[in-house]
């Protein structure tokens, strides 16, 4: 189908969602939080718009107010001709809205929802049956209407979710992060229903996601950081002005870690980062910055790549502060000093000894019958990163627990740096430092009180104590916020903060569990930095995530579905194992829906 | 000393969650101040100013010095004077009256004639215990009145005259046995609220498995999560003794270290307890709703309000796990009867032993609730 296709029959362009000079705020405590200021934009008909930015952008805020949950503080919003201010009532009655967390009920089953949903939206008897259909065919849940909700794979519950918002047949249908931990296959799905959507049916979407790659699908996109729009525009002309300054960029030599931390410290590098073998860098100004690069680095070669939408963010955000790169996090840059990375000087690494440090051997955990890990083994070697990559409920998470000695194994054998951290000793667990998924911090005390707690959990005492914290407030920038909660701290911060007592005690094996979900791309990109650092400095990571792009930090890398390990090695034989004739340099997302539909097929 | 260390660590961030929390800090200060006053000035067994109403068909002297009688007492009320049979259901039926005197007719003469004269007392039974005492106070106002008109008249009494003298309570002043029980009551609640929160609000955040992978041992985790609520714990009944003592006056006859010890045992349960409920949740919401799920029954059990000797045999047993039933009757008996510690003994160590084993039990789930 082309774009041609696409029809608009009812709407005309000031009719579907308008947003004049809109602004809100919350008062949390005593602080208060301007999510949105300003914000004005008019959304094309009969078309997806794509709404972008980094989590605590304002994307659910605005969502919250155009289906007229929340009213705003100032400005005016028209939804389908109608004020959301006054009439919500009836915008609600004509929209479809799917929040992050849809209400579906866990213990009906699909078709229960559906029903559910149907009778909550007044959608008359004689009409159900072709929808239901239609749905279903659209979906392809047709094969589980009778299973319980609770049961679906996220995918799946997300596909759900979408057909119980649709159940109406909306003019216009709002998607709050519909696609955030979904597998790729799903988020594919996904993607394929809502072009149908809006080239069938003419339906117009509003959609907000903080993966940056989803902006190349819309037809529109909203730039969203901090409560304003940064830009508004088709895909293309967000990274028109990069073509000609992306590359990818390889010295015989030096390894890529020390490569991308060099580039990191030139001005005329915008960003750097891990691409398989290479560094990607993007640079300042055309020519001439290429000229630098090459002179300054002998030997190195560039070879030119498309721009991508993320690093028309990254240019957007950096260059539109006045930043160099690679300094962390852009957002609260007036306020907070940034942070210098500089662990390097720090952390001595101690002598290793060869073989692994991170030793699984058939490692199974069953929950009753569900086997959330079954039957995995892999080993880590000193100094080197490796990462467990999968969607929600893969087995990433349980498989991390039983390494940190947090839940008991069902069958297998597990050793981290000789110990089963279960039954070790205390001291054994001196040497482990964990990052858990949810940056886990004390929140009413403040930055300091949770460091200097960490310190002595580590057994760190007075004067020590008071050194070793000093140095870690510098080095993470965090000197400026430590009398502060950290529970009020932007994301970036407490993800900072967390590292930092993770860090307190020097440890020489690290667990990080999804360490970067919900940050932005500049604060992940500072992330990483450091954590090079580390790992030049000797120390071992273990790392789990969601994002496709983060596998090409690790050394090796563990690709989960279902509690299996379907494929293992360097990013670049994982992402070459997907090469076809007709895709000859696959993306790790390809790699990773190929293994998922063979997996698949395997299993039918 | 590194675990000293650590415990010290993990004991002043639990302070400074606590404290630095106003939620947190309204809950340990202000509803124990308000339950202790109203407890103390609300719940009494004492019956006063009981509404009664007069039906008198007798004319004579001997009825007028009878309610002359109910008049002068401070625990009766006149709210009504009737003629009519038919008016005293009405007042009972709406509440309007607890208890109708009727004295008949011939009540005067045949009292001066020798004989005895009858009074009919109509009380309402819809509270059984209520109605009880009030016809307690009905018939000590009649045996006075008996004594003296058998004194004025010169006739020789009943052979067997019954004097009463309450021990420990000589003016059977409920607030005496009341205020004791609510020292032990609230310092259960607030030594509950305190620990059943404390692992579960860790749980909820995910800063607990942070904790376990750094070197703290379980025991180690428990002291640090113990003490803090050891100290509230301990505080809180210090306050309630306090109050019982200057403000409520009830007399402390006992000794104080004998309390000590028996308030101290009885903290360490309510901990226990606690924290093996807060070990066993995973969210605030479960910790709260276990904490209640054990403090109503508890409080029930304690014997605090109802006698535990009335009760069927079967629930006789399951108030053996009651910490609170051991700690009653130590507070009671410290307070009222000076109660030596040898025989107080046989209520300390079954608190000693509850707090053992829900301590141990809390610390083995640290460790092992798996999920």
């Amino acid at each position: 189908m082309s774009a041609a296709s696409a029809i608009s029959p009812i709407t005309s362009a000031t009719d579907i969602l308008e947003l004049k000079n809109v602004s809100k705020r919350f008062h949390i405590g005593k602080r208060e939080v301007r999510a949105l200021e300003a914000v004005s934009f008019v959304m094309q008909p009969g078309a997806v718009t794509g709404l972008i930015g980094p989590d605590g952008a304002g994307k659910t805020t605005l969502m919250r107010l155009v289906a007229g949950l929340l009213c705003p503080d100032g400005g005016e919003i028209r939804v389908l001709g109608i004020d959301a201010a006054k009439d919500p009532q009836s915008i609600q009655s004509s929209i479809g809205y799917m929040p992050q967390r849809f209400g579906l009920y866990e213990d009906l089953t699909v078709q229960e929802n559906l029903d559910l949903y149907a009778d909550l939206q007044g959608v008359l008897p004689g009409d159900r049956l072709k929808r239901y259909e239609d749905l279903m065919r659209m979906t392809n849940l047709g094969a589980f209407r009778g299973r319980l909700a609770g049961r679906l794979s996220g995918g799946m519950k997300q596909k759900l979710g979408l057909a119980c918002a649709l159940v109406r047949g909306p003019r216009l249908i709002l998607l709050d992060e519909p696609t955030v931990g979904v597998d790729p296959v799903s988020r594919r799905e996904l993607w394929a229903i809502v072009y149908r959507l809006v080239e069938n049916q003419g339906v117009s979407v509003l959609l907000s996601t903080a993966y940056l790659d989803e902006a190349q699908r819309c037809r529109d996109v909203v730039l969203m950081s901090e409560g304003r729009i940064l830009h508004q525009g088709p895909p293309s002309q967000f990274t028109q002005p990069l073509t000609g300054r992306t590359f990818q960029m390889h010295v015989p030599g030096i390894t890529k870690r020390s490569l991308m931390r060099e580039l990191g410290g030139r001005p005329e590098v915008v960003d750097a980062v891990i691409i398989g073998d290479d560094v990607r860098v993007v640079l300042s100004r055309a020519p001439e910055a290429q000229k630098q690069v090459t002179a300054a680095f002998s030997g190195a070669v560039l070879v030119a790549v498309p721009p991508r939408f993320e690093d028309s963010f990254v240019d957007t955000l950096r260059v539109g502060k006045g930043e160099p790169p690679p300094t962390p996090s852009a957002k609260p840059a007036a306020v907070l000093p940034a942070a210098p990375v500089a662990i390097v000087k720090t952390i001595v690494p101690p002598p290793k000894a060869a073989g692994a440090v991170i030793e699984v051997k058939n490692l199974t955990k069953q929950f009753g019958a569900f086997y959330a890990v079954h039957d995995i083994s892999f080993s880590v070697a000193p100094g080197k990163i490796f990462g467990l990559l999968g969607a929600n409920g893969a087995g990433k998470s349980t498989t991390f627990r039983m390494l940190c000695g947090l839940l008991p194994i069902s069958g297998g054998m597990l050793r981290v740096a000789g110990h089963d951290l279960r039954t070790a000793r205390a001291a054994a667990r001196g040497r482990v430092g964990y990052m858990s998924q949810k940056f886990s911090l004390y929140g009413n005390l403040s930055v300091m009180e949770n460091l200097r707690f960490f310190a002595s959990a580590y057994g760190l005492m007075g004067r020590n104590r008071s050194r070793r914290i000093d140095e870690v407030l510098g080095e993470f920038g965090l000197s400026a916020v430590a009398d502060m909660n950290s529970g009020g701290l932007p994301l970036g911060f407490k993800q900072r903060l967390a590292l930092a007592a993770a860090l307190m005690h020097k440890p020489d094996i690290l667990f990080l569990d999804e360490p970067t979900s919900g940050v932005d791309p500049l604060a992940r990109r500072e992330f990483w930095h450091r954590i090079n650092a580390l790992v030049d400095a000797g120390v071992t990571i273990m790392v789990t995530t969601h994002f496709m792009e983060e596998a090409e930090y690790c050394d090796e890398l563990a690709i989960m579905a279902a509690g299996r390990i379907l494929s293992m090695g360097t990013p670049a034989q994982i992402r070459h194992s997907a090469a076809t004739p007709a895709n000859t340099n696959p993306t790790m997302e390809d790699a990773f829906i190929n293994l998922i539909e063979s997996a698949q097929r395997k299993a039918a | 000393m590194a675990a000293l260390m650590r415990i010290l660590a993990l004991m002043i961030k639990e302070f400074l969650s606590l404290l630095k929390d106003k939620k947190s800090r309204f809950v340990i200060i202000v509803p124990p101040l308000v339950q202790l006053l109203v407890f103390g000035y609300a719940a009494t067994y004492d019956l006063t100013r009981v509404p009664y109403a007069v039906y008198n068909e007798d004319s004579g002297g001997a009825a007028r010095d009878l309610l002359a009688d109910f008049h002068g007492s401070p625990y009766f009320h006149r709210v009504a004077v009737i003629t009519h049979q038919q008016q005293i259901a009405p007042l009972i039926d709406d509440r309007r009256a607890l208890v109708v005197v009727h004295i008949q007719r011939q009540f005067s003469r045949n009292l001066l004639s020798g004989r005895s004269g009858s009074v009919q007392v109509i009380v309402d039974g819809r509270n059984s215990n209520t109605a009880l005492i009030a016809l307690g106070y009905v018939r000590d106002i009649i045996v006075a009145f008996n004594l003296r008109w058998d004194n004025d008249h010169h006739i020789t009494g009943p052979p067997a005259q019954l004097v009463t003298r309450a021990w420990f309570n000589p003016n059977l002043l409920s607030r005496w046995f009341v205020v004791p029980g609510i020292v032990g009551l609230l310092t259960l609640v607030v030594t509950m609220l305190v620990t059943a929160l404390s692992v579960a609000r860790e749980r909820e955040q995910g800063t607990f498995d942070q904790l376990l992978v750094t070197p703290f041992t379980p025991l180690e985790i428990l002291l640090g999560k113990a003490l803090p609520g050891f100290i509230i714990g301990m505080a809180e009944a210090t306050v309630m003794i306090v109050a019982a003592v200057w403000w409520f006056d009830v007399p402390l006859l006992g000794n104080l270290l004998t309390l000590y010890v028996g308030t101290v045992l009885f903290v360490i349960a309510a901990i226990g307890v606690g924290l093996a409920i807060s070990a066993i949740s995973a969210t605030m919401q479960q910790g709260l709703l276990g904490a209640f799920l054990f403090l109503v029954p508890a409080i029930i059990l304690s014997g605090f309000t109802t006698p535990i000797a009335n009760m069927p045999q079967l629930v006789q047993w399951i108030t053996l796990a009651d910490p609170l039933r051991y700690f009653v009757v130590i507070l009671r008996g410290v307070f009222l009867q000076a109660t030596p510690w040898h025989l107080l003994a046989g209520q300390m160590w079954p608190m000693a032993l509850i707090g053992g084993l829900t301590l141990s039990t809390a610390a083995w789930l640290f460790r092992h609730r798996s999920y």
